[in-house]
């Protein structure tokens, strides 16, 4: 019972795994290219809320200096976040490329036949 | 009438403002939210925009891809020179104090100066990739 | 209320992220994507962190659509149904998901002003940004100025990145080098 009081204290660190394993079940079980890197878009995007929550402070405010406000929010994750967003579109952008090519090369781009026709060959 | 009146008329009314906005977002990323990812991300939305509505060529006229070609090395060269003339000028690497006569003033020019680096490379390079897959499929 | 708020746009986000992994149809997959990422644009809102709110609309929401869209132009836009049974990465996903959750029962309570995370850098960077810098945003002073090395890496990746896309599709494409007739004849329809 208490672990189940924990859980809903801390709904919003619950449904961020969830997101981040929705997307990781979508890489491991799909075998569409396209869905996969789509899945892997989803698990990159949970992870970075899960880096954000921890420094959201309640009764705070953007991390923009203002004389109005005392209380801000953490500023580091926010920086550590924006990089990260920016590889994660350099890589996806990267990977559909790499899609587009093998589409080209094998006329699929499904793993599991892909994988079948290397089996015969 | 074609069906796509509405659409041409709308996106030619809504261009300069987006160009605006990217520029309303870089300059002012220092006192509000923005900088330069976003702001380069804003402008080459503009062009690939442009493209979707008019063809690719009609893009191609307004940003060349030579153009494209040069501007994407450019902005990551004018982040690394910034570091190097405060190198030259007598401090640390990528250390601003030494940009101007008074650390702080320093301080905010090479923030700018860096800005302006990651806003080229940014768009010049969602643009490159917008204008690599289009290329493809012709 | 944030919390409320915060609760209910988890909650939808959940429910977007279903809807992905049951479609087939690819299109609608992008578009839901572009849905997923301008819902999290606006829990990153709630939790104060506008700058990384502005950025994951526009490169989520903008140019990633676009992308995946160029993408299944030159590709195909149907997935097949899978060949193997789903039961195993099931299995997985629901084993790292309650390790995960494990570990995270330890984090403090959401929104607390006085844990570890508020102790060390942060405050010295609050309190110094405007002195040292005088740029009132945080985020900006931090990622040119502070960890001016962190975004030098950036933009350095996001340069590889377009001459990456540059070399593998420059050029027209090549007919007749095997994907094309394998294509056609499998009968495949979009």
């Amino acid at each position: 019972m208490e672990t189940i009081g924990k859980l809903v204290a801390h709904y919003n660190y619950v449904v961020t795994i969830f997101l981040m394993v929705a997307g990781l079940y979508i890489v491991i079980a799909r075998s569409n290219m396209i869905k996969k890197l789509v899945g892997l878009s989803l698990f990159q995007t949970s992870v970075y809320l899960l880096y954000i929550e921890p420094g959201k402070i309640i009764g705070g405010t953007a991390p923009i200096i203002d004389p109005a406000f005392k209380v801000y929010s953490n500023p580091l994750p926010h920086v550590l976040i924006l990089t990260a967003i920016v590889v994660g579109i350099a890589t996806v952008a990267l990977g559909l490329a790499l899609v587009v090519r093998i589409y080209e090369a094998y006329g699929t781009i499904e793993e599991d036949e892909i994988f079948e026709t290397e089996g015969e060959a | 009438m074609r069906l796509d009146a509405i659409l041409r008329v709308v996106v030619k009314l809504m261009l300069p403002f987006m160009l605006l906005f990217s520029l309303y977002v870089q300059f002012h990323g220092e006192l509000g939210p923005g900088g330069g990812f976003q702001a380069g991300v804003i402008a080459a939305g503009m062009v690939i925009l442009y493209a979707l509505i008019f063809g690719v060529r009609e893009a191609k006229r307004l940003v060349p891809q030579a153009l494209v070609e040069r501007l994407v090395p450019l902005g990551v060269l004018i982040y690394l020179g910034t570091g190097l003339v405060a190198m030259l000028l007598g401090g640390n690497y990528l250390d601003y104090s030494t940009l101007a006569h008074d650390s702080r003033h320093g301080q905010e020019y090479g923030i700018m100066a860096v800005e302006l680096g990651v806003l080229i490379t940014v768009s010049s390079s969602m643009l490159a990739i917008f204008y690599a897959f289009v290329e493809r499929g012709r | 209320m944030e919390t409320f708020i915060n609760a209910v746009l988890l909650t939808l986000l959940a429910a977007v992220t279903i809807a992905i992994a049951r479609q087939r149809n690819l299109f609608g997959v992008v578009i839901l994507a572009g849905i997923y990422s301008f819902l999290m644009a606006s829990v990153l809102l709630v939790l104060d962190a506008v700058d990384v709110a502005m950025t994951e609309a526009s490169v989520g929401a903008g140019v990633s659509t676009v992308f995946m869209l160029g993408a299944l132009h030159l590709t195909r836009t149907l997935e097949q149904r899978p060949h193997y049974s789903a039961f195993v990465p099931l299995l997985v996903a629901v084993g790292v998901g309650a390790a995960l959750i494990w570990g995270t029962i330890g984090l403090p309570p959401f929104g607390t002003p006085d844990a570890v995370i508020h102790k060390h850098v942060a405050p010295v960077y609050l309190a110094d940004s405007l002195k040292d810098t005088l740029v009132p945003n945080v985020v900006t002073s931090t990622l040119a100025s502070y960890r001016g090395y962190d975004t030098l890496g950036e933009t350095t990746v996001v340069f590889t990145a377009a001459m990456g896309v540059m070399l593998l599709l420059r050029g027209r494409r090549r007919k007749g080098a095997g994907g094309d007739e394998r294509a056609k004849s499998k009968g495949e329809q979009l």
